[in-house]
């Protein structure tokens, strides 16, 4: 008997090119995510990896390529819809609207959603998931400190119930301790929800020590790619570009 | 002991007001209002009635543009235009369809001008900052100019000119005219303000504010920030229109020359005198806008100045007053008296105290 069929995979990009003016910041990126797994994007300061999320959520429009989310293709959504497509964004430094409390902002996440009661269960969940937003629900998002600004986002993009979360340098002037204890909990999320993570990180270490799989992106485009543990143990790879 | 007491029970009395529902809240804020404009037209004049009712047209447009500055983070430079066509819709109406009730014709224009703000607001939701107010400014500029094109129909720069009822007859003998449309303006004007206090403060509110502070995050989380723009500016045409109905059922006329340029660079100054974030600013504004012009020329009369100086005379008052209160209160008078209020009662409490 064959092998059942692989499950489609969850986030696809083919040969997305995404450019500000003359300068194509991602520059034929291709990558495929596989549905559960913890996807990690590494690369340096300029390396194009906060564009290349920012292009495929839609907030930046593509030059050319494609994106797929579960065979779906989201090439030239704007951001609103594709959210709706279950591909959540959390972008760099989070996005919290700071003159909102911590409740709205995590209301704000789901909105769009026409189940309210499955709004209410899922705010629900987020107060389980980060108690720290339960206890300051009422005060402004403004008075959160920076690591549970970052909680803060990741509830919110989770209220949209998507299959795919996108996290944008979450660790992103955070005590190497919070950075840890984040790290775990998606790890966590992903083991017990089956959500697919793509992870954008200038902490390369810590991004492969929960990630499944690598990119490393140089330039705009793919300089390597594959396991967590190839790539943390592939000498070439870390002196390189993950400088360490 | 019963000063302790009273102060629970008023806790409690106030905690109930704050759980009831906002838009009975805003309701029963709306009738307190209206009652208290009832009394203060009883015991003041005629000609006290109608600069009540000025005033009220004001705060309605002053509002309006303060929702769309303060709560959706946009500028119009062009507001006056909303009010002008407000103003000639409602005239339109009366001229050409006698029949229409007053209530009809205000729905009318609000909804004349709505529209006009679908068709701006969608082509400026892309435009933000200098871009939108250059777009919005050129409609303060034009749109007056229509009358002056089409003489036959809009009456040129005399505009048009018509009657309007007054005392309904059962009550004409009691309640006079003046009195009568500072009513209908004041009604109309709470009404509105109702719903600009819901939307401010509700679930649209509060979309308006995320895109207003982060609009990748807000797309980002599902909302639609062009849409949104578009509503809060078809909202805040609407009231604009409203004013100018009430304007023009006020004065009987509707003139370009009224609904210039500035008009409209009134209006944003009197947003960022009164202070943006409360329908107090905006009436605070309505108030500038209203007293400083009849001081003015009250000032103009006493000193016997020739008619250049004396026109112009509100315009330079009101523009002092703008820069002295910006420099005085960033936050405008609304902001002042705010922080005037919290001095007072951390002084009350005594230095380093806390309430309760």
């Amino acid at each position: 008997m064959s092998a059942p069929a692989p499950a489609p995979p969850a986030l696809e990009v083919h040969d997305l090119v995404s450019a500000y003016g003359a300068v194509r910041a991602v520059d034929g990126v291709s990558l495929t995510v596989p549905a559960g797994s913890i996807t990690a994007v590494l690369g340096a300061n300029g390396a194009g990896k906060t564009t290349l999320l920012r292009t495929v959520s839609g907030a930046k429009a593509a030059q050319s390529g494609r994106v797929l989310a579960d065979g779906v293709e989201l090439t030239r959504l704007p951001a609103d819809r594709v959210v709706r497509h279950g591909v959540a964004h959390v972008p760099e430094g989070g996005g919290v609207i700071t003159q909102l409390t911590v409740e709205e902002n995590l209301r704000l996440g789901g909105l769009w959603r026409a189940d309210r009661a499955d709004r209410v269960r899922a705010r629900e969940e987020m107060y389980q998931l980060f108690p720290v937003l339960a206890e300051r629900r009422r005060q402004p998002a403004g008075a959160l400190s920076g690591g549970e600004r970052q909680m803060l986002a990741i509830g919110r993009a989770l209220m949209a119930r998507p299959r795919v979360l996108l996290l944008d340098e979450p660790s992103l002037g955070l005590a190497p301790m919070v950075t840890r204890r984040l790290l775990r909990l998606l790890r966590e999320l992903r083991d017990g929800t089956g959500l697919t993570v793509v992870l954008v990180e200038q902490n390369a270490r810590g991004a492969l020590s929960v990630a499944d799989h690598g990119f490393v992106l140089s330039l705009g485009r793919v300089a390597a790619s594959g396991d967590a543990d190839r790539l943390l143990a592939d000498d070439r790879t870390r002196h390189a570009y993950l400088g360490f | 002991m019963t000063d302790d007491t009273a102060r629970t029970g008023r806790a409690a009395v106030l905690d109930r007001w704050r759980r009831s529902p906002m838009l009975l809240r805003h309701l029963a804020a709306a009738l307190a209002a209206f009652l208290g404009i009832v009394l203060l037209t009883s015991v003041t004049d005629p000609f006290t009635n109608l600069r009540i009712a000025t005033i009220g047209y004001h705060l309605v447009a002053v509002a309006g543009l303060a929702l769309l500055i303060g709560v959706s983070g946009q500028i119009s430079l062009g507001h006056g235009a909303f009010m002008f066509i407000g103003a000639y819709t409602m005239a339109l109406l009366v001229i050409h369809v006698p029949g229409s009730p007053l209530w009809a014709n205000l729905l009318l224009a609000i909804a004349a001008s709505c529209a006009a703000g679908v068709a701006v607001g969608a082509a400026t939701a892309r435009l933000h900052g200098p871009y939108l107010a250059g777009a919005t400014l050129i409609l303060a500029v034009g749109l007056p100019a229509v009358a002056l094109r089409y003489p036959e129909a809009l009456g040129g720069s005399n505009g048009l000119t018509f009657s309007v009822a007054g005392t309904p007859p059962a009550l004409s003998d009691t309640v006079p005219d003046p009195r009568w449309q500072s009513w209908v303006v004041w009604l109309a004007v709470l009404l509105a303000l109702v719903v600009v206090a819901n939307v401010s403060r509700g679930r649209l509110g509060r979309r308006l504010r995320a895109v207003r502070d982060d609009e990748a995050a807000a797309a980002l989380s599902g909302l639609r920030p062009g849409r949104l723009r578009t509503v809060a500016f078809v909202i805040s045409a609407g009231c604009g229109g409203l004013a100018g109905a009430l304007q023009a059922y006020l004065l009987g006329t509707a003139t370009p020359s009224s609904f210039g340029l500035a008009l409209s660079l009134s209006l944003l100054a009197a947003v960022v005198l009164g202070g943006l974030g409360s329908l107090w600013g905006a009436l605070w504004g309505a108030l500038a806008l209203v007293y400083v012009e009849v001081w003015g020329h009250d000032a103009a009369e006493a000193l016997g100045l020739s008619d250049h100086v004396a026109n112009n005379l509100p315009i330079a008052l009101f523009g002092a007053a703008l820069i002295a209160i910006v420099l005085l209160w960033p936050s405008g008078v609304q902001g002042g008296l705010a922080r005037l209020g919290a001095a007072v009662r951390t002084r009350r409490i005594g230095p380093g105290g806390r309430p309760d």
